[in-house]
Order: structure tokens, then sequence, then C-alpha cells
């Protein structure tokens, strides 16, 4: 990771249990039926090696889905690179969900009014990477949901010393972008986003 | 190459041009910048154009007969640079960048320019410079949350003014057509209007020396779900636009019945699907309730078609025609 041989700033993380594959209910099963955006979908998309392997689908061919990608998200939940629970922390061979920086009950999604908000928890509240780390979670939700979703990507309350600081950056849409466009850290938060062989 | 504000529709598949008539590109601009360019701006006299660049650069073009020609590049910001703005003079540009400064430049008769002043006013990173449309008083909006204002006093460019109030980054601002007043908005989902209180002031308003006060003095909270990134104030008409990231543009006219020290302004247009709506205006003692129908009896000075509200994502520059 970026960290080299430096001293990890958290040496002994807490490492939590993945949860287990979503299970799929009989109306998901139905093709006539649009699938709307839940919280779990949003958990499941952040990047890694998980997902449910299954054929591609054709986005034209869902009815009702329209021009805004319903298709589109229900193919990124199917594509196993899409999941943020399996995002790589940025210094330790783990995931976000692992180290429970990232967690199912504090992602919010409102289809209807093409919302999502994600709440993260650095794991110490002195964490440099915390910025890095809600960069690639919002990189993540850009690149896999459709166009018209409102991103809110913001540290849970009270968990870190900049929470303030960190959020007004990940909240501006101007410094995200400008930021992206600077090779070295674009390359850092590919890494996080990459799935783990 | 440049990017396009919003204004007025260039043919397109739905809106086919008739042979002869509608919008041509006339030139790209590719060579002149490594990244993003953020805003372009046209001299007064219309001879140059000025684009500012995440490159950290700002490029002047001067038209020629058969293109533009980049007759000089502006350095010396450390990183992207994300205003310009020519004042009305035509003989100042002010540029603003994330290194926090503000830097006015100074050209003359030879087309050289010259940087006059570096101000390191702002603790933050700054979105927007603009010029007062009569003096040479130019306006800076920052992610520091405040609007600063800075004029020539003795030879030496200063800060003259700070305007606070807002709870979060300031996108833009706008002069009203007078000067008189200033409206900004930010990333706090309000728009502020600040109005000018010189020295002497019948209304009681205390000044430092010589120097007016900016007071705020109109609010206009609860209309924006979202950022707003960009404020136009209409020369002709008054009417103030509004960008917004929830995908809506705004129009508010002030009220008939508006006080000058406690304006109110109403929302006379809002250009987006399913509308629906009581709208409150909040000024710093008025209280002024609005009730809004999705089929205004008043027709909007601009109109906005559907399709183009259906298109934007998220509205950025916004601006009047003159």
């Amino acid at each position: 990771g970026p960290g080299g041989g430096a001293p990890l700033e958290n040496a002994n993380p807490l490492i939590y249990r993945r949860s287990g594959e979503r299970p799929v209910t009989a109306r998901e099963e139905d093709d006539e039926l649009p699938d709307s955006i839940d919280d779990r979908e949003i958990f499941d998309i952040l990047p890694g090696g998980e997902g449910r392997a299954g054929p591609g689908r054709d986005e034209g061919g869902w009815p009702g889905a329209g021009a805004t990608g319903v298709g589109q998200l229900r193919s990124a939940f199917l594509n196993p690179a899409h999941l943020i629970r399996s995002i790589n922390d940025p210094e330790h061979p783990l995931t976000l969900e692992e180290l429970n920086v990232v967690e199912q009950v504090r992602v919010k999604v409102n289809d209807a009014e093409s919302t999502v908000s994600v709440e993260f928890t650095p794991t110490i509240p002195h964490c440099s990477m915390a910025t890095l780390i809600g960069l690639s979670i919002k990189v993540k939700l850009i690149r896999s949901l459709p166009e018209r979703f409102k991103l809110d990507v913001h540290i849970t309350p009270g968990t870190h010393a900049s929470e303030h600081a960190v959020n007004k950056q990940l909240a501006d849409k101007e410094r995200v972008a400008a930021a992206l466009e600077n090779s070295h850290l674009l390359e850092v938060v590919n890494q996080c986003l990459s799935a783990r062989s | 190459g440049l990017g396009q504000g919003v204004g007025l529709t260039p043919p397109c598949r739905s809106h086919p041009a008739p042979p002869g008539q509608g919008w041509a590109c006339r030139a790209v601009l590719g060579e002149g910048h490594q990244r993003t360019v953020r805003r372009v701006a046209w001299s007064p006299c219309g001879s140059y154009l000025a684009s500012a660049s995440f490159d950290a650069t700002t490029c002047i073009w001067k038209r020629q007969e058969d293109g533009f020609e980049c007759v000089t590049t502006l350095e010396g910001h450390e990183n992207e640079v994300k205003s310009v703005a020519w004042a009305p003079s035509g003989n100042l540009l002010a540029t603003c960048s994330r290194d926090k400064s503000v830097w006015v430049w100074e050209v003359d008769e030879e087309e050289e320019y010259e940087c006059v002043s570096v101000l390191n006013s702002h603790t933050q990173d700054v979105k927007h410079v603009v010029w007062h449309p009569t003096q040479e008083l130019l306006a800076s909006a920052s992610y520091d949350d405040t609007v600063k204002l800075y004029q020539e006093e003795e030879d030496d460019w200063v800060c003259c003014a700070t305007l606070e109030g807002h709870e979060s980054t300031v996108w833009s601002v706008a002069f009203d057509c007078s000067g008189e007043h200033l409206a900004s908005c930010s990333d706090d989902r309000t728009v502020r209007i600040w109005r000018c209180y010189r020295p002497g002031n019948q209304e009681g308003v205390s000044c430092s020396g010589t120097d007016p006060t900016w007071k705020c003095i109109c609010n206009l909270s609860g209309y924006h779900t979202r950022t707003i990134y960009d404020v136009s104030w209409c020369h002709l008409t008054g009417a103030l636009a509004t960008a917004c990231g929830d995908d809506a543009i705004r129009v508010f006219e002030e009220s008939p019945s508006s006080a000058p020290q406690q304006p109110s302004f109403s929302l006379a247009a809002h250009d987006s699907p399913g509308w629906v709506g009581t709208l409150h205006c909040s000024a710093s003692v008025l209280r002024t309730s609005v009730e809004a129908e999705p089929s205004l009896k008043k027709r909007p000075r601009v109109s906005f078609s559907r399709h183009m509200s259906l298109m934007a994502r998220a509205v950025l520059p916004v601006s009047f025609l003159e």
C-alpha cells in the first residue's frame, strides 16, 4: 500500500465477520419487474471480489427501467467487481467491511429521490487515511450507479477528529474531480477498488 | 477544449436548425491547457478570451481573422485556477485559485500583462471572482465560507470587506446592476443578498472610516435542496437565477411590497418536473408567505424548456442574456 515501509497507524485493527450472500427473492428473479435500489445493493456495490456470478443483463430489455438505469444497477449488483463492502483498506490486507469501516446499516438509499448516503467509520479517530477511504467509496459509487444518483459520503459522526474537514472535501465535487485528475492519487484509489486475488 | 456554459440552446437532434441558421463551432482551442478548463470570459471589448484551467495557468486568446491565437499565458498560481474575470474598464483581470489567493493583473496597450497584486486574504480555496459593474471593486467567493471585497487604496490592492454569514462554501457571487447589492450562493443551500451602506447613510449603519459596510439584508433559505453552484442577477429586470445540485433552475423576483432594508423575494419560476409547494421567503425581520402553483399566471421572462431541465444533471453556470 501507500504506506510503504512506515509503521501502520492502526497495527491491530478489529476484524469483523463478513455478512453472507444476499438471498434472492422471487420478485428479483422476475425479469419483468424492475428492481428498486436499496441499501443492501449499495453495500454490495462497494468494490471487491464478492457477489453472485451470473450472466450479464441487457439493460435495454428492462420494462419500466427507463433511461436512468435500474437495469444498469442490476448489472452492477451481479458484477463481482462492484461491491463497496470489499473495498480494500489502504494500509491493511483487509476489506472495509472486515474492519467495520462500512456497515450495511449505515447505507441509506432512496431510489425514488435518487439519493444514496454512506456513513463510514475510520478505525481510529486520527486516521490519516480517512479522506482516501471516503474518496474510494465515492469513486466506487460514481462509477457504479446511474448518473441520476446524488451521493453523500461522510464520516460517522463522532468518530474522527477532522470529520468536518474531511466531509467538506468529499462533498465538494470540484475538489473531488480535480483530485482525481492527479494520476498518483487515482492510482491509489484504483488499488483500493481493485479485487484482491 | 473550452467548456460551454448554459445559455442558449444550440441546434441538436430534437431542435434541428434550418439550413443557414443556428450555431456552428468556429474554433477548438485544444492546445492551450493541460488539464480541465474551468472558466472562460470574454473581455469587455470582445477581442480577447481568457481561459482559466486546473493546470494553474490562465490563457489569453486574441481573436484573429481565422480563429484565435494565444497571446499570453498568465502563470503564478500554485494549483487549479478556478475563475477569471475582466473588469468593465478592460484594463484589469482577476484570477483565483485553490491556492487560496486572488491575483489582480493589469494589461496595457501593448497587450502586456503584469501581476499588480497577490491577495492572500482567504484561508481556503477561492471559487469565483467577479467585478463590480462600474467600479474597480472585486468580489471573491471561497471554500472558507466568506465573500471578500477588494479595491485599490494608495496604489495597493487590499481586502476592504469580509462578508460572513454563510455556513459553508460560497460558490458564486453576483452584483445587481447598480452594484449596491451583491448576491451570494452557497453549499449551505441559501442565497444571501448583501447591501452596501456608505459612510453617513441615513439608515444609521456604522462605517469604519471612509469604507462602506456590507450587511446581509435577505436570506433565501428553504428553496434549494442541495448545493447552489451559481447565481446570476439580471441587470435589466432585477431577477435572480440560481443553478442548483438538485437539477433545478430557479428564478426569484423581488416582491412589489419589498422594503429596501428588508427586501422579500418570491420564486417566479422553478423548472423541475412535478414541483408543487408553499414557499416562505425569510428576510431579517419580515416573513412573507407565497403560495405557488405549478402553472404560474405570470410567465417568467426567461423561458426554460422542459427538455433542458431533464437534460441537466446538475446545473453549473447560468447567465442572463444582456
